[in-house]
């Protein structure tokens, strides 16, 4: 297998798109990110865009053909497929797009991902997000997806004690850093009060622990490392990619508070690039909801089981902690177009080891990792970077 | 849901039917026809199950899609039966009521309507013991 290095990013500001299509959003992180890697449209060989439910939102399906062809490539004809795997599509495109390359069946491959979910009412876009569940044994009885979310942070509190303002400051510790990040969606700071005074959505968890409804579209290109220098100064390797899948229904899951395929896919990730834990120097995690972060930074391993509470209350996971996570401010500041957040968390550790991430920079970041979810932990995809 | 779609699966909404394999002995419900254990070796049997259990972990859904939003605030659990397997279920009782480890047993409810004037969707909420 050849070894694989990310060479452009593009990423368009996240946020509530009234005025913008699927088609625009999309094109714009396009042409960012091959205008980044200083590309021509024809060098690309082929695409991958992550998309969970343009056939709900905006009642579209065929992504892969639309996108190459409004990204003017329909005259070259090249491969593009779609990806789809809940709210973890834009990391498994990203995937498909890292194998393309390292298999050597392509050169130059671009790994999109775009959401455009303000087109539907809150009601129909709290149904669509229900299909990343168990349909006929988890939606049919009434489960919402933050529903499911919220049973796992009760189990949780229940066997390890988590309190309000731990969980709390997993949405404060994000907010300050996507107030520092131009295209989050929320870019404004908020008190443990905030989140503890917000409205109830499912017990226990209150709006501010939840991740937002998003438009937005991101895109990274990829090439043989080898080559990678020719297209930029700056290319950034990868070091593993690891996917991991589990039962698709909640109370199916071994353990309702553990994530198995977090657990599995990092573990791979690690044995892959040959590092450890203390190796990590930022992780952008999968916080849909705040209690996600919580579970994420266990089963990746970088706390105990139970402990992720304290952990984050200590200021372990800030900006300057011992592992600063989610420093684009995550799902829930950053704002979560669902088949695009695993391409922005990719987008996020490039910015990152390029030293480019303005004023939430990690010091001198070496290495980095991100961690994309699918439904409550169905699939996951797990990838570590370093500088080269 | 479709109408279909609901239809074949009404022994097992209405009466908790799910699957047993006689194999290794484990219960499924929501029924499977291929026991994660045995595989192919796996001989699967349909089961009633009692209708028995006690909640695992639970939520009290405010914000819910259409067809759900005119019962809320509602209490929505992973029930563990005692034959072994959990499900997701609503509960039949207060958010005020609801605790981890509480006894439940089934009862037949309406889940839901298919649009204003569609078919009634019939099936299993579990109410405290």
């Amino acid at each position: 297998m050849r070894d694989v290095a990310v060479i452009g990013i593009g990423c368009t500001k996240f946020g509530e798109w009234w005025d913008r299509s699927f088609r625009n959003l999309f094109v714009e992180a396009g042409v960012k990110a091959i205008e980044d890697a200083n590309l021509a449209g024809e060098q690309i060989d082929a695409m991958y865009v992550g998309n969970m439910s343009a056939g709900r939102f905006i009642e579209q399906e065929h992504i892969g053909a639309l996108i190459a062809d409004y990204a003017g490539l329909a005259s070259e004809h090249i491969p593009s497929t779609r990806v789809e795997a809940a709210c973890a599509s834009g990391g498994l495109a990203f995937r498909e797009a890292v194998i393309s390359v390292a298999s050597g069946m392509s050169d130059i491959v671009v790994a999109a991902g775009v959401e455009k979910m303000t087109d539907v009412d809150t009601s129909l876009s709290t149904d669509a997000l229900a299909g990343a569940a168990d349909r006929e044994w988890e939606g049919f009885t009434g489960a919402t997806f933050p529903g499911l979310y919220a049973m796992i942070a009760n189990d949780y509190i229940h066997r390890y004690g988590l309190t309000r303002e731990q969980l709390a400051q997993v949405a404060v510790k994000n907010h300050y850093n996507g107030a520092r990040n131009p295209i989050a969606q929320f870019q404004k700071e908020i008190t443990l009060d905030t989140v503890t005074n917000s409205t109830l959505v499912a017990d226990p968890l209150r709006l501010f622990d939840c991740s937002p409804i998003t438009d937005g579209a991101a895109a990274v290109v990829v090439a043989p490392l080898e080559v990678a220098r020719k297209f930029t100064d700056t290319p950034i390797k990868v070091l593993a990619t690891a996917q991991a899948s589990d039962t698709i229904a909640l109370h199916d899951r071994r353990d309702i508070s553990t994530l198995d395929a977090s657990v599995a896919a990092g573990n791979r990730a690690f044995q892959t690039a040959g590092l450890e834990r203390k190796d990590i120097d930022f992780v952008e995690v999968h916080d849909c909801f705040t209690i996600a972060e919580i579970c994420a930074i266990e089963d990746l391993g970088f706390c105990k089981k139970g402990e992720a509470g304290k952990f984050t209350e200590e200021g372990a996971t800030a900006l300057d902690g011992q592992i600063p996570v989610n420093t684009s401010g995550g799902l829930k500041s950053c704002g979560h177009p669902v088949g695009a957040t695993g391409i922005k968390q990719v987008c996020e550790a490039v910015l990152q080891l390029r030293g480019e991430a303005g004023k939430r920079q990690v010091d001198g970041a070496e290495i980095g990792m991100t961690h994309n979810v699918g439904g409550t932990g169905a699939t996951v995809a797990a990838h570590i970077f370093g500088r080269t | 849901m479709s109408v279909p779609r609901f239809w074949r699966k009404i022994p097992q909404r209405y009466n908790l039917e799910g699957t047993h394999c006689e194999t290794c002995g484990r219960y499924f419900y929501p029924p499977r026809n291929l026991c994660p254990e045995c595989r192919r070796e796996g001989t699967i049997v349909n089961h009633t199950f009692k209708g028995v259990g006690k909640v695992v972990t639970y939520s009290v859904i405010r914000t819910a899609s259409d067809q759900f939003s005119a019962l809320t605030p509602y209490v929505l659990a992973i029930v563990e039966l005692e034959e072994g397997p959990r499900l997701t279920t609503q509960l039949v009782c207060s958010p005020e009521e609801v605790k981890i480890g509480m006894p439940v047993k089934a009862v037949f409810r309406k889940i839901g309507t298919e649009g204003e004037s569609g078919v009634i969707y019939y099936g299993t909420k579990f109410a405290p013991m």
